[in-house]
């Protein structure tokens, strides 16, 4: 069900916000076993809080009664917050984010929390400590990440919507991968606080829905500036659903061809034209363009990413909160060491090692500040590319889901996956994937369609008028 | 290329106490994503000025008051170690 769909129903008395909420959990409880999405259900809170609406009968919050998840890096009171890492198995944070705050205040239910990477780390949710989650069109293939959990949950309609985080494509990979729409904000457009960092320059928060109006609505509710988080500026908060339904004449799409390149699919690739062939039936001008430095992305993030991951992971030091040793220890050096080697897994250990090195003494000029030159250099390809075109249109994922297993061992493989989305993080703008198509397989293909630095508006408006004039987006994956 | 001893020493930077099989498995592939990253040699960096804040905000303050704080109690609670007098007890730092 969309949120749209859902509203209507609740309004009408159609439905009560408790037999809405039972429905979705008893689809969670038979679809789960199959597919991992979740890692905590909050079923007595969210009946709680469906009774309460139901007794207060009033549906003038935007997003009254409807169920949703968040991924499980959104702190949440009372309820345990772990990252999918060991380090944080049995966190329980004293205070909520900001992001649920809001959607709290909006009258939202909370299904529970989903399934990522462990620390958002990874493009697979293989790396998750609490076992992978399941492509719900394929269930021997990955889901995507660091956002499975919400993707896949998604897709499978386990929940109404979902609330992701997007530091180099996790919202809008496994969006591609699992067919839903996955928004990327702006940097900046959405608090972080409270919600567990990865890169603190490169981090955002978003929606995963079925629809751009859905994305459109939660966003509305979500965005803004918070006095708790100083990288949000006071950029007024339009009504992003009220920019949705306008002809696409006059608007002009680029195609930047560096992102048909090289490891692109086949079928990925002619998904995509298919799409923009799409887009200039409703109106839009296409416009070539070329971007030299997408090329760099993948060593330019992972520089900046990895320092900063390592810098954030300093804090899980077994005193303050998460997982300390229990083996005997003779300093508090020891303390540091041996807690954090027990609490954390592969992935996270690489990026701390790959961070610590590009940070150390007579390397960081080489690494850090180099990519952080070629940042500076990117920026500026973005914002020359948005002189001329209103949005730009490439595919999200370089190839549709692969198999459970398939790249564990190869880092710069895995890493391959994030090649086309990273760019957008490292430029501060923001980005979308709708579903766009599937391989002969049976396995989806997204489109990416991105915008100007506080261009959501465009983005949400070209990806709905391109939602009108296809049917992707109303597929779903057979699941008994 | 990185040594073991390298990877040693970053390890014990990192404050992670890693098994002989991760060191060795960290120095291919800590190497391998440094040789790939040699790419970026490529790329003019002449006279440009690294990103510091990438949608352009410079010294955003918050006002100077004093507000209580409630929390104090619980976040102590989030602490694995021992506690003493609203303090959190470690061990020996020397």
């Amino acid at each position: 069900m969309t949120i749209q769909e859902a509203l209507e129903k609740l309004r009408s008395k159609e439905l009560s916000v408790t037999e809405l909420v039972q429905a979705y959990l008893k689809r969670i409880e038979t679809l789960e076993p199959k597919l991992n999405a979740y890692l905590t259900i909050t079923k007595d809170f969210a009946l709680e809080k469906a009774r309460e609406l139901d007794k207060k009968g009033d549906f003038g919050a935007p997003l009254a009664g409807i169920p949703m998840n968040l991924k499980d890096v959104v702190c949440t009171q009372g309820i345990r917050t772990t990252a999918c890492s060991k380090i944080l198995e049995n966190f329980v944070p004293p205070y909520d984010a900001v992001v649920w705050q809001r959607l709290k205040k909006a009258d939202c239910v909370l299904l529970g929390k989903t399934g990522t990477d462990e620390f958002t780390m990874g493009s697979s949710n293989e790396n998750s400590a609490f076992g992978p989650v399941r492509n719900p069109w394929n269930r021997e293939y990955v889901p995507g990440g660091s956002s499975g959990g919400p993707a896949a949950s998604v897709i499978a309609d386990e929940t109404i919507f979902s609330i992701g985080t997007d530091t180099g494509g996790s919202i809008r990979q496994p969006a591609s991968l699992c067919s839903c729409v996955g928004l990327k904000v702006t940097y900046g457009r959405v608090s972080r606080w409270g919600v567990i960092p990865y890169a603190s320059s490169l981090d955002t928060i978003g929606p995963l829905t079925k629809t751009v109006e859905d994305a459109a609505i939660v966003l509305s509710v979500i965005a803004g500036q918070s006095e708790e988080d100083s990288t949000t500026p006071a950029v007024p908060v339009p009504d992003y659903a009220k920019c949705l339904r306008k002809s696409l004449k006059g608007k002009t799409v680029g195609i930047p061809e560096e992102f048909f390149k090289k490891g692109v699919e086949p079928e990925t690739e002619k998904a995509v034209r298919d799409g923009i062939e799409v887009l200039k039936k409703l109106g839009a001008k296409v416009e070539k363009l070329s971007m030299p430095l997408v090329k760099y992305s993948i060593p330019t993030y992972y520089f900046i990413a990895k320092s900063e991951a390592s810098t954030n992971l300093a804090r899980y030091d077994g005193i303050r909160f998460g997982h300390a040793t229990d083996k005997p220890i003779e300093e508090l050096e020891d303390l540091y060491a041996k807690s954090r080697a027990e609490g954390f897994g592969e992935e996270v250990k690489r990026a701390i090692m790959l961070g610590t090195y590009a940070l150390s003494a007579g390397y960081y000029d080489a690494y850090y500040l180099k990519a952080a030159k070629v940042r500076a250099l990117m920026k500026q390809e973005y914002e020359k590319a948005f002189q001329t075109c209103d949005a730009l249109i490439t595919p999200t994922s370089p190839f549709p889901a692969f198999g459970i297993g398939e790249k564990m061992d190869d880092p710069i493989a895995m890493y391959s996956a994030d090649t086309l989305t990273t760019s957008i993080n490292l430029a501060g703008v923001c980005a979308m994937s709708v579903p766009a198509g599937f391989s002969k397989n049976g396995l989806p293909i997204g489109m990416q369609i991105i915008g100007p630095q506080f261009g959501e508006e465009k983005v949400l408006h070209v990806g709905y008028a391109f939602e009108q004039a296809t049917e992707w987006h109303k597929k779903r994956p057979k699941l008994n | 290329m990185l040594t073991k001893d390298q990877v040693r020493h970053i390890a014990k930077l990192a404050r992670l106490d890693l098994n002989e099989t991760e060191i060795e498995k960290f120095t291919k592939q800590l190497s391998a994503i440094l040789e790939h990253a040699e790419m970026l040699k490529e790329v003019n960096t002449e006279g440009v000025e690294p990103i510091a804040q990438i949608t352009g905000l410079t010294n955003i303050q918050a006002g100077d008051e004093p507000r209580e704080s409630t929390k104090s109690e619980a976040l102590l609670e989030c602490s694995p170690q021992p506690k003493k007098d609203g303090m959190i007890k470690v061990k020996n730092i020397f």
